[in-house]
């Protein structure tokens, strides 16, 4: 069984306007050092054998992510 | 003239497109998205609403259920498409539409009456209008901003596929004021307010939202 982790952010162009609201909630805190925060998603997937590359990349460009608005990186780590 | 309208779990303003489909002359069929059967439909309405729980992404999983690939295909042969709101979404998220859909960026959901300006009165979906025309459509969304890359957004700009843009106030942050966009052959059409919502004056704004009915049910009987 080998785990994959794919992260999903929005592309840097694109206002990440949750990310705002967490960097503002911070400031009220008294967090002054955090410059900012851009939230995404993890996906945690468990796969059966060794982990085909390509077809992991597919699956994060076409449903895991949507390329016209977010990057990914892909994270292997076999058990 | 049959119009499908596809209902989705979570999908709430089927109904509406349905009765809005009648007013205007034309037979509501109604079709589930776990079915590959488009039953001859001579175009199709992707309604409003929370498809799947907008889980991933707003629209993501509904774009890739059964019935859509159908809907994909038929489409690319000339089959006439409205998504509304939801439907937008998801028409985004299976490549008939380009750019995506996003969180508002105030983060607050927005319903109100919005006013749209007309830019395209020759879409299938359009032609009931008049070029510049403006109409009263209500919007409702928590994730309705456009957005796109600048290069992709000029080309659309230069292609003319802009077919709504909002006027008297940016009810979400859309770039360019975007309200709604086309396909290249002006046959899929996309839009974040519902003109279903605008079809009597008992319970809308205006009827103005009629106009997208009566636009395909012509185009249809002109094919």
């Amino acid at each position: 069984m080998s785990r994959v982790v794919v992260d999903v952010v929005l592309k840097p162009e694109i206002s990440d306007p949750q990310g705002q609201a967490v960097l503002g909630a911070l400031g009220r805190l008294g967090h002054d050092s955090i410059r900012s925060v851009r939230q995404g998603k993890h996906f945690v997937l468990e796969v059966d054998g060794t982990p085909d590359r390509a077809e992991l990349e597919q699956i994060a460009q076409t449903l895991l992510a949507n390329p016209v608005i977010e990057d990914v990186e892909l994270h292997l780590t076999t058990d | 003239m049959r119009i499908g309208v596809i209902t989705f779990p979570g999908s709430l303003d089927d109904v509406d497109a349905a009765r809005a489909v009648r007013l205007a002359g034309g037979e509501p069929v109604v079709l589930w998205h776990g079915d590959h059967d488009l039953e001859d439909v001579d175009a199709v309405v992707l309604p409003g609403g929370f498809s799947y729980g907008d889980y991933l992404r707003a629209g993501a999983i509904a774009a890739r259920s059964p019935l859509m690939q159908d809907v994909v295909a038929a489409a690319k042969q000339g089959l006439p498409v409205l998504g509304i709101c939801n439907g937008f979404q998801v028409l985004c998220e299976a490549g008939l539409l380009p750019g995506a859909l996003t969180r508002n960026s105030h983060l607050h959901f927005r319903n109100r009456d919005q006013m749209l300006v007309v830019e395209r009165a020759d879409t299938t979906w359009t032609r009931d209008f008049d070029e510049g025309q403006r109409i009263l459509i209500p919007v409702k969304n928590g994730e309705g901003r456009y957005v796109g890359s600048d290069a992709d957004l000029d080309r659309l700009e230069g292609e003319g596929r802009v077919v709504f843009r909002y006027a008297g106030g940016n009810p979400n942050g859309s770039s360019r004021d975007i309200a709604g966009v086309t396909s290249e052959n002006g046959r899929v059409v996309g839009l974040m307010p519902h003109p279903e919502h605008a079809i009597e004056d008992l319970t809308g704004p205006s009827t103005d939202g009629l106009g997208f009915f009566t636009s395909v049910l012509k185009a249809v009987v002109n094919a």
